[in-house]
């Protein structure tokens, strides 16, 4: 039983106990392994939801010198958020005659798959992602840009003014906020050279200062950059013009009643929680403490986890720890959210357009070339790749040989090392002859 | 049947299914949104195929720009609530020709190409590689790095380990092109927009003097 610990994924725990079994079972490893990944991610998907609009109406509550829920679910009404699903589950699930039924019906789904699927590869701790790939960063930002589709769709298949409208600045809106978004998501990955989001949280393993955050004052910046952006794209105040209710009655879910409306807030909560995930992976160390000693223990019982055989519970718990650190950032990052849509007025939509063309935009190329200067500068004029003589380079806690021949080496090359030793070792030798870092 | 095999069918349909209604639909956005299906149909068919790449560019430029924009610029300019378009008949056999013409150039060329040959012409290298990867776990995309080094005029697939010693090329003389040809695009762009502009200020000036 102590396998399950000992693997570093639930589809090669299966994989490896369906050998066990005899030949003429089919091989639907992968199939349960993809329906558990799935069955906790959706779960994951609603119950976050749920704590966050409790978290938003507690937060807003105080801000306005008042209470909040009270009373569902004892003294601090924690239970309001599932008082409120119930509630929306009964009501009735009506359809303007104006609308276009099909596409009015469709679009709160495709909001919820666009915001769903791309939890598929945000990492909560080193290697526990639904699928680990190398450009997870990237596919994670593509899957988000699809969300505005649903809402433009929702906006226009409503039949109203006043959907349109919101429909139609969210349209333009976020056509705009995903140029920033996608320099500003750059500038770290320029940092360490890599797309896969595990590699860029473990560089970040070590004291505070090998945070991203830390490394460079452009990644620096680019953190509060790719954050605004990132709250404009959630469409969350001072940027919720889509949905403006001093305006647009609703916006572009005015007519929406139910769980239709809900999915929209689902989605949008969600998407809060995913994209405060990518910064804190991006630029606040992931699953790492900041506390140089704390991570030395946290990655060497990972380490340990990855041999061949032998019970790694540590390795389990190393990796639940990395996980609640991550949420508690995650999390943190989401609170601040809140804060600020309790705190500033909106803008008004020329304001948000004026924002991101002309202030967004050229302070993310801005970044983005700085960033890219950077380590040339500094390697030319002192000699190093960071500032401070003290700071280890990126990555020194996980550049370590192996204690122990027959051990797995550390992850940062063990994600790579998945492709055969052969391939491994041309890859390197051509890192090499093109002058790379690797 | 593979539950691959299963999904690849089924995105498949999709993607055909899809293409089918954005022509018969005649209502603007449900196109957009049946291209959407076919679209975000093919890229979870090259996820399928392991070009991870492809995929998610697919679905960054293809479903979540192009498209968005289109309905985006249909919303700007439509003039009734929900805009239809009614193709004439002429157009339609124009249309079905078009299609024809093409669906036989491709067929055409897919039987030309010897597909049986593939894996001799690989090399023993890759098969060997295929086989041990299969044995283990169903191969993984990540083809980022070595499209990366493509681009940048570096084949390190093809190079290394051939016994030759000369150099493949890569596809840097395309990707420079490429991006000149958008950097142009881009410029001119912005120059339209902004002369645009430019006429209408000195229209009202004179209009006012």
């Amino acid at each position: 039983m102590p396998a399950i610990f000992a693997d570093g994924s639930i589809a090669k725990f299966l994989d490896d106990a369906w050998r066990h079994l005899p030949g003429w079972v089919p091989n639907i490893s992968p199939a349960i392994a993809a329906f558990i990944h799935a069955f906790l991610l959706i779960n994951f998907f609603a119950v976050v939801p749920l704590f966050f609009i409790w978290l938003e109406r507690k937060v807003s509550g105080r801000i306005q010198d008042r209470l909040g829920p009270t009373r569902v679910g004892g003294k601090f009404g924690w239970l309001q958020g599932l008082a409120d699903g119930i509630k929306l589950i009964q009501k009735e699930d009506l359809v303007p005659a104006a609308a276009d039924s099909m596409l009015f019906r469709s679009a709160p789904f495709l909001v919820c798959v666009a915001s769903f699927a791309a939890f598929m590869v945000l990492p909560f701790s080193d290697g526990w992602v639904s699928v680990e790939s190398d450009i997870g960063l990237f596919i994670a930002l593509a899957i988000l840009s699809l969300e505005v589709f649903g809402i433009v769709l929702a906006g226009y298949s409503s039949g109203s003014k006043w959907s349109l409208y919101g429909g139609m600045r969210e349209a333009a809106q976020m056509v705009s906020y995903e140029i920033p978004l996608a320099i500003c998501a750059i500038v770290p990955v320029i940092a360490v050279g890599s797309l896969n989001l595990i590699e860029i949280s473990n560089v970040q393993a070590g004291w505070l200062p090998n945070w991203l955050l830390f490394h460079d004052p452009f990644t620096f910046l680019a953190f509060f950059v790719f954050f605004t952006v990132a709250t404009a794209g959630c469409k969350r105040a001072p940027f919720d013009l889509a949905e403006a209710e001093s305006e647009l009655v609703g916006g572009f879910h005015t007519e929406y009643s139910g769980m239709r409306w809900s999915f929209f807030f689902m989605a949008e909560y969600a998407s809060m929680f995913l994209v405060s995930g990518i910064a804190s992976i991006l630029f606040l160390g992931g699953w790492h403490t900041g506390i140089g000693p704390v991570d030395q223990v946290l990655v060497d019982m990972r380490a340990s986890g990855t041999g061949a055989d032998g019970f790694v519970i540590a390795s389990y718990l190393a990796n639940l720890v990395g996980m609640a650190i991550f949420m508690v950032k995650g999390s943190l990052l989401v609170f601040v959210q809140v804060w600020v849509r309790w705190t500033l007025p909106r803008l008004r939509i020329d304001q948000v357009m004026l924002t991101c063309l002309k202030y967004l935009v050229p302070i993310s190329c801005f970044l983005f070339l700085g960033a890219s200067l950077w380590p040339v500068v500094l390697t030319q004029t002192l000699g190093r790749t960071t500032v401070l003589e003290m700071a280890p380079p990126l990555g020194e806690l996980l550049s370590k040989p192996a204690a122990k021949p027959g051990e797995r080496a550390p992850r940062i090359q063990g994600s790579r090392a998945k492709a055969g030793d052969a391939s491994d070792r041309q890859r390197f030798a051509v890192a090499r002859a093109l002058g790379g870092d690797e | 049947m593979t539950a691959k095999e299963l999904l690849f069918w089924m995105f498949a349909l999709v993607a055909c299914g899809g293409s089918i209604a954005v022509v018969v639909s005649q209502n603007i956005v449900r196109m957009a949104f049946y291209l959407i299906m076919a679209l975000g149909s093919v890229a979870a068919l090259f996820f399928l195929l392991n070009a991870d790449f492809v995929a998610a560019t697919q679905l960054l430029i293809y479903v979540g720009g192009t498209v968005v924009l289109l309905v985006f610029g249909v919303m700007l300019t439509a003039s009734g609530p929900y805009l239809k378009i009614k193709t004439s008949p002429a157009d339609g056999v124009l249309g079905a020709g078009v299609g024809v013409l093409f669906l036989a150039m491709i067929l055409a060329t897919v039987y030309r190409v010897d597909w049986g040959n593939t894996a001799t012409r690989a090399g023993a290298g890759i098969a060997a590689y295929d086989a041990s990867i299969a044995s283990n776990y169903p191969p993984e995309g990540n083809t980022a790095r070595p499209l990366g080094w493509a681009l940048l005029g570096v084949r390190p697939d093809k190079d290394l380990g051939s016994l030759t010693g000369e150099l493949s090329t890569g596809y840097l003389l395309v990707f420079e092109i490429a991006s000149v040809h958008l950097l142009v695009v881009l410029i001119g762009a912005a120059y339209l927009a902004r002369a645009k502009r430019r006429i209408d200020a000195d229209a009202n000036e004179k209009g006012t003097g």
